[in-house]
């Protein structure tokens, strides 16, 4: 079974963090995750941007519309995420106006920009 | 990181939203001032016991709140309250608040809370005082120590501001949308100053340099609650990619090291990678503002991966879109060193010169006619503009670095031949 671990925090307190009390949280969790990459159970890990960073594409009655955010009154649940590469914002926006368009289940498609990429192995 | 370290940025980012609530609440900033600072002690107290409550914020308002009222009614009962059905004692009452406060409620109160520390009636520098002491909660000795003042010089100040935005009375009903819109622009100016404050005249080690992060913050925050506003995203992207020059700014010696002379690989990338993000962001609304400009040339100079790659006819272009939009002798005297780049000093100079008139007052500019001058040969005229960007100069650093240039320049004119 794959799991996908989403990290929820307080943004205007992790935000707020000192470069040295970053960078020993970032420290603990290599220590946690590190076991796992050595055992090749790790698959891709980001850090995401704020949400002050993201757009959101969102369904409209016609074409999909962008706005900022996710804004703080959003109740929509994440239910999975893709990892892509692109030169600019355009061309992920086209790409999630193509995904929104095919699933009927889904109202928007956030877009985050990454801090940090490690790619991972997953053996089996 | 420690629990009680935990707690402190826990309060600390709680406390405009807290603060501002209270004000609302009080309609008075001293007893505002005083319910949160009593709702902050017994959270350090019940805390680290129970465990942090599950909105902090709400828990502050609601402890804050009962604890001001407590005080009001026992100094004496002139002050109007709420109806007693509103204060409750019972425990849920917290998860109410919590509900009914959510980042829209919010907006108004924080920025009510900034816009009474930027009352025109005070002086920038009382206006950066103030907001970092009320909305910050930086204590008077930080404060006065970054301000190279004393503590009780310091503590008369803010006294003096408080006062003086007391008697002015503080607009509490809600604005209109355009009210909102021209407070967010006077917060906005008063974030920058504060960045200012501490960027300019500080390197990281300095005292004055966390300002620029207290500033950052700030403008984080403002963005969390006003989240599609071009020129909020404009605004910290600015301050991101000027602070992600940090560490490339000054050398091992304290001096000031110049953007084309900088180590590259010491910028802070990731925040380069936000700030570009938040430019991206902004520049899709088509409503171009004076932060959104300027922090689109700071973003073509972090892109270039050496100084000889900067694209400068780029940056001439956004200049003068800057010029348009925000007409100021500062803006062209920014665009010369653009024009001295892309067409020589002379073109520069004669752009320059007309601004002398008001630019008189302004280190910056005396240094630049300097190095213009300097560079064609001029020599005497440039020791005397430099003699003058000394005697206006902000800080050590700034100083150090004009007689720097002005040893150099001595040294090849004593030389002719060596060159």
């Amino acid at each position: 079974m794959l799991y996908a671990i989403l990290c929820y925090a307080n943004e205007e307190t992790v935000f707020t963090w000192t470069q040295e009390e970053e960078a020993a949280v970032m420290g603990n969790l290599h220590a946690v995750i590190e076991p796992l990459a050595a055992a090749g159970k790790l698959g891709p890990t980001g850090r995401l941007m704020p949400t002050t960073a993201a757009t959101t594409v969102r369904k409209g009655r016609d074409e999909a519309f962008v706005v900022d955010g996710p804004f703080a009154e959003t109740k929509e649940a994440l239910l999975g995420f893709y990892t892509v590469d692109f030169e600019t914002l355009d061309e992920a926006i086209a790409f999630s106006k193509q995904l929104s368009a095919v699933n009927p289940g889904s109202t928007s498609y956030e877009i985050r920009p990454f801090y940090t990429f490690r790619p991972g192995e997953i053996a089996s | 990181m420690t629990d009680i370290a935990w707690i402190d940025l826990a309060l600390a980012s709680a406390r405009p939203k807290a603060l501002g609530a209270l004000l609302r609440y009080f309609r008075n900033l001293d007893t505002a001032e005083e319910a949160f600072q009593e709702a902050c002690l017994r959270a350090i107290r019940t805390w680290p016991e129970k465990g942090p409550p599950r909105d902090p914020t709400a828990w502050l308002i609601f402890v804050g709140r009962n604890s001001g009222i407590d005080a009001v009614r026992k100094r004496a009962k002139i002050q109007a309250l709420p109806d007693e059905d509103q204060i409750s004692d019972k425990e849920d009452a917290e998860s109410d608040i919590a509900d009914r406060l959510d980042d829209s409620h919010y907006r108004d109160d924080i920025l009510r809370l900034l816009f009474i520390c930027c009352h025109p009636d005070l002086p920038a520098t009382q206006q950066i005082a103030l907001a970092l002491r009320i909305v910050s909660g930086l204590s008077v000795t930080q404060i006065a120590r970054a301000f190279l003042v004393s503590e009780s010089a310091m503590e008369q100040r803010i006294t003096r501001a408080k006062a003086r935005v007391a008697k002015a009375g503080v607009p509490f009903e809600t604005p209109s949308p355009q009210e909102r819109a021209e407070r967010l622009v006077i917060v906005s100016t008063m974030i920058y100053l504060i960045f200012n404050e501490g960027y300019s005249q500080a390197d990281p080690e300095q005292e004055a340099a966390a300002f620029s992060d207290e500033a950052i913050r700030l403008a984080r925050l403002m963005l969390h609650i006003f989240p599609a506003e071009p020129e909020l995203m404009g605004l910290l992207s600015l301050m991101l990619l000027q602070i992600s020059r940090r560490q490339a700014r000054f050398s091992a010696e304290d001096e000031i090291v110049l953007l084309e002379d900088q180590d590259r690989s010491l910028w802070n990338q990731p925040l380069i990678n936000e700030a570009l993000a938040l430019l991206d962001k902004a520049l899709r609304h088509r409503k171009p503002g004076p932060y959104q400009l300027q922090a689109a040339i700071a973003a073509v100079h972090s892109r270039a991966k050496r100084a000889a790659d900067t694209d400068w006819v780029e940056i001439d272009l956004l200049y003068r879109a800057l010029e348009r939009v925000q007409p100021s002798p500062v803006v062209t005297l920014n665009r010369a060193v653009v024009v001295s780049k892309l067409n020589g000093p002379q073109e520069a100079l004669d752009l320059i010169e007309p601004l002398g008139e008001k630019l008189d007052g302004y280190f910056y500019y005396h240094g630049l006619r300097g190095n213009l001058l300097k560079q064609l040969g001029r020599i005497t005229p440039a020791r005397i503009a430099f003699d003058r960007a000394i005697a206006l100069a902000h800080s050590a650093a700034e100083a150090a670095h004009i007689r720097r240039q002005i040893d150099k320049m001595q040294e090849e004119a004593a030389q002719p031949a060596a060159k």
